[in-house]
């Protein structure tokens, strides 16, 4: 094999593209040329230099949107499809001719939300599958949503506050990946899950009763947070509480 | 017969989205290398979305990833040629001028022990970015997008071999740059 050649296919050699009989015989070349070898060695470092360095891009929350509300709906067009596209901002107009029934609209779509909110929380319960990471330090569950997840859901260490978090889980709440960060509260599980809202108003909490358990659902910094648990409304917002409040105080940290 | 629009077609939209959303991330990654600037390189992903969408029915393969890839390059075009009267060169135009200036001033012969020393991410995607087409998108549909030949192959419509020698120059071209790097003080 001449250097010309090998040139060529000691790249392939390092993607892995050579059957074993053409790996073997730029092996053999490389034994024999310093120069190849010393040209191997270098893109070899080059190629894990690049992959550790990590050189992708992520794509912007609100591209994904804009695309996702580009497609048409999979539903024949429900409320739901109104209320995206109103979310979406591109249905504007038709919010204006019926503001009223925009707000009905929405609170049709949160209830729904809601629900299977409870519905994965019980999930969680039911099929042992609780946690995907499991650790009581924030600094091991936060690191863990990343890559996995379009926003980063705060992990919080509530122990000292009597909720003790307990890992994290990706769950599945209106067709879309959701954070669910978990914590216990004597035997009770405390499911907060987390996901990014189309607006960054911020909404004051609300308790309310699904089924038997309680959810207090909150907005804020751009994020929607739903905490569901079977423990007692007080201890469930207390629990809000708390949350919120260490929320601002690592903000102002 | 009742005639309706295909892209309305509710399934249709549902496994487009499974099919083609998971791959959003890689299709972005490669419009900012492409593009070099993430609100071009966000209107291009959203334009190869749409067309991949229109042309979903007719998709038979290749694989889903190079498919995408193969439709953004096309929209990389057209947004090439609406910058063409910048300085800016498009994708193969710009082979032809690299071959003969390289980017970079040849850098002195090396001493044999240098090693290719670990570099932060913000200065290898600088090197990565500066690369000329169409060694860029080779370079960087393999060790960034993960394809196999094969799939480069299929996504920018040229024989594997001349990936194969793409590739190599790419390496190449961003070894000496690496190199030259190296040898500023920081």
């Amino acid at each position: 094999m001449t250097c010309d050649e090998a040139e060529i296919l000691l790249h392939a050699l390092i993607d892995g593209e050579l059957d074993a009989g053409h790996a073997r015989e730029v092996e053999a070349h490389v034994a024999e040329c310093p120069r190849c070898a010393e040209a191997l060695v270098a893109y070899r470092q080059m190629s894990q230099a690049i992959a550790a360095a990590d050189l992708r891009y992520t794509a912007p929350p609100a591209l994904r949107r804009r695309i996702e509300a580009s497609l048409p709906q999979t539903r024949a067009p429900s409320r739901r499809a109104v209320l995206r596209g109103f979310a979406m901002g591109s249905a504007v107009s038709a919010l204006a001719a019926t503001g009223l029934v925009a707000i009905v609209l929405r609170n049709d779509d949160e209830q729904r939300i809601m629900s299977e909110v409870v519905s994965a929380h019980l999930r969680s319960l039911q099929a042992g599958h609780l946690t995907d990471v499991i650790s009581t330090d924030q600094h091991t569950v936060k690191p863990w949503f990343n890559g996995k997840l379009d926003v980063s859901p705060p992990v919080i260490d509530l122990t000292a506050q009597g909720f003790t978090l307990v890992g994290g889980r990706l769950d599945y709440v209106d067709a879309r990946a959701i954070g669910a960060v978990v914590y216990r509260r004597r035997q009770h599980v405390i499911n907060l899950f987390v996901a990014q809202t189309p607006t960054i108003e911020r909404r004051a909490a609300k308790t309310e009763t699904i089924q038997g358990f309680n959810i207090r659902r909150w907005s804020e910094g751009g994020l929607n947070y739903w905490a569901v648990s079977d423990i007692g409304g007080d201890e469930l917002t207390e629990f809000g509480e708390k949350f919120q409040t260490a929320m601002q105080a690592n903000k102002e940290r | 017969m009742p005639v309706t629009s295909s892209n309305d077609n509710p399934d249709k939209a549902r496994r487009f989205r499974d099919a083609a959303l998971p791959y959003l991330d890689d299709v972005y990654t490669l419009a900012r290398y492409l593009l070099r600037d993430p609100s071009d390189a966000e209107d291009a992903v959203r334009e190869c979305y749409l067309r991949a969408l229109k042309h979903f029915d007719s998709y038979r393969g290749p694989a889903m990833k190079p498919w995408l890839f193969a439709i953004l390059r096309n929209v990389c075009r057209a947004e090439y040629a609406r910058r063409a009267t910048a300085p800016t060169a498009g994708i193969d135009d710009a082979a032809e001028a690299a071959e003969q200036a390289p980017l970079w001033h040849e850098t002195p012969e090396t001493p044999e022990a240098q090693v290719l020393r670990d570099r932060d991410a913000s200065t290898i995607r600088r090197l990565v970015e500066a690369l000329a087409e169409p060694f860029k998108e080779t370079f960087v549909l393999r060790e960034i997008n993960n394809l196999s030949y094969r799939e480069i192959a299929d996504a920018v419509g040229a024989p594997v071999g001349t990936v194969m020698s793409r590739l190599a120059r790419a390496r190449s071209m961003l070894r000496s740059a690496w190199l030259a790097e190296e040898e500023q003080p920081k």
